[in-house]
């Protein structure tokens, strides 16, 4: 099964391939689109979904979410760019249920809202966080 | 009628907080909440004000049990960041320290569910037989815990041949009382009754929730990083992945106990390696940090540890992610321990093998008429109750 193959063909010029090693595949996709490749990923190629991870950087939040073939020993990150200010991008929560703390969490964190997330709590702040401080942010000063 | 039962966040005899809302109907667990947070130390921001070597001591302090495996995730990360080359030897004693602590990890487990369910013999037994694993890894390594063997490129200390009868002996002593842990539990008629049927968290839903580890291979998910992605000396040894069908606690229990096997099979194919090979070649540096980004993940004991690194070129990381196993393990009890009894929740949540001083704490709870409902303590001693009540019956 060729993975890099699959996801060229059925996403076409909506993904942008690099592959780094033969073990690391990174996917560039717009953040309209990801909720699709994710599925596709989890729900077509049998992926297992590791986790995401955010990065505030200059240009907005970059999300990558890791998708482990375990099978092919091949990860798939997809990353997304999600741009300040109030970012916000879909959930893959609701087809994706180990994906429901690491979106909190980044919500939490980055100040990131997904969109239809079925339980849109907090995860690791506490109760009386100041509402609009997100402690992983960098400072612009 | 439903009643909801906090247990946590604090409890007086421990010291990491964790808070699981039950919502019980009589005796049978109706819905259930988890809430983490209270803990949370910032270890990944702490990371960006250091050096690449100085996250490595940093991760190692996320966990004390399995504190081995986060520096190796990290030092993996930091490898496939750089393209890094790892001396063969370096290789071998990476896993042979990581398989000394799934050792120790499993058999910890092993006691503490054994205590959980009122066979407190099955508790001292296997204390007795961890605790030589324990004194080895000072041995080798200087510290019962936080080894500080991991570094980019290597590990900062050799195994010595001198040192190498000690590892297995231990080894040949540790397997057949590991034998005789497995047969006194599979053939026993009580724990098979307490065990089995118990907490099942089926092949479905392990996908659904991602599970990891043990807890997705007692559910015939086949899946292992020491298998799936070969690191340290896994693809150099031969080993198999065990992988059980039936979902519930005895086949987590039986998953980790038969990985104990393996894992000493691991640890005297690396010894007699390191035999051969010369002492000293441990290590091969790191000069830069080139910009770009790495992962790297690692079977632990509780299942696949996963850091992600972003560098920009310059001394500290810009960015380190860590995923613990827990994490994706915890969510799962939503499937496993609803429909189950009160009495049981104990033990399956001890199933998935949590870092116990995450899940060990439950404040106590009063009604509208001060009547005291349960804690922790209550639910352990529930849980020993039942146990007695079977074994009565079975006439043991």
């Amino acid at each position: 099964m060729d993975v890099a193959k699959k996801i060229q063909s059925k996403f076409g010029k909506k993904v942008e391939l690099a592959q780094r090693s033969p073990k690391r595949l990174y996917i560039l996709v717009d953040k309209g689109d990801l909720p699709s490749v994710a599925r596709y990923l989890f729900e077509e190629l049998q992926a297992r979904f590791c986790t995401a991870s955010a990065v505030d950087t200059r240009g907005g939040i970059e999300i990558l979410y890791h998708f482990f073939f375990d099978e092919l020993s091949l990860m798939v990150s997809l990353r997304t760019l999600v741009p300040k200010p109030s970012p916000q991008i879909e959930s893959i929560a609701p087809f994706l249920k180990g994906a429901e703390w690491i979106e909190r969490e980044i919500a939490d964190l980055f100040g990131v809202r997904f969109v239809g997330h079925p339980d849109p709590r907090r995860l690791i702040l506490p109760d009386d966080w100041p509402e609009g401080e997100y402690p992983y942010l960098r400072r612009a000063d | 009628m439903r009643t909801t039962i906090p247990i946590g966040p604090y409890h007086p005899l421990l010291e990491e907080p964790e808070f699981f809302k039950l919502v019980v109907e009589g005796e049978t667990v109706v819905d259930m909440d988890v809430r983490i947070g209270w803990n949370h130390r910032g270890i990944e921001k702490i990371a960006e004000g250091k050096t690449y070597d100085q996250v490595i001591f940093l991760v190692e302090r996320i966990c004390g049990i399995c504190s081995t495996s986060h520096p190796i995730a990290n030092v993996l990360a930091q490898e496939d960041l750089a393209g890094a080359e790892v001396p063969e030897r370096a290789q071998y004693i990476r896993s042979i320290v990581a398989e000394l602590e799934r050792l120790h990890s499993h058999l910890l487990w092993l006691g503490l569910a054994g205590h959980f369910i009122g066979y407190n013999t099955i508790f001292m037994w296997v204390w007795k037989y961890r605790e030589p694993i324990l004194d080895l890894f000072e041995l080798i390594t200087g510290n019962r815990n936080d080894y500080a063997m991991l570094r980019p490129g290597g590990v900062h200390r050799d195994i010595y041949k001198r040192d190498l009868p000690a590892i297995r002996k231990v080894m040949d002593e540790l397997e057949p009382a590991n034998e005789m842990l497995t047969k006194a539990i599979l053939d026993d008629p009580v724990m098979g009754a307490r065990l089995k049927g118990v907490g099942v968290l089926s092949k479905e839903d392990a996908i659904r929730y991602c599970v990891l580890g043990p807890t997705a291979r007692a559910s015939g998910v086949d899946i292992d990083v020491r298998r799936d992605e070969p690191y340290a000396a896994y693809d150099k040894v031969e080993w198999k992945v065990i992988v059980q069908e039936g979902g519930d606690v005895l086949a987590k229990a039986v998953v980790r106990l038969l990985e104990n096997f393996e894992s000493i099979k691991i640890i005297r194919q690396c010894v007699d390696r390191l035999e051969e090979l010369p002492e000293g070649d441990i290590w091969s540096p790191i000069p830069q940090m080139p910009v770009g980004e790495g992962i790297g993940h690692e079977e632990a004991p509780r299942g696949e540890c996963l850091h992600y690194i972003r560098s920009d070129g310059g001394n500290y990381p810009l960015r380190v992610k860590v995923r613990a196993p827990t994490y994706n393990n915890l969510p799962s009890f939503e499937a496993s321990c609803i429909g189950e009894t009160i009495s049981d929740v104990a033990l399956i949540t001890a199933g998935i093998d949590p870092c116990y001083c995450c899940t060990e704490r439950m404040a106590a709870v009063y009604d509208s008429s001060d009547k005291r409902l349960y804690d922790w303590q209550d639910l352990v001693r529930l849980s020993q109750e039942k146990t007695e009540k079977i074994r009565k019956e079975l006439g043991r």
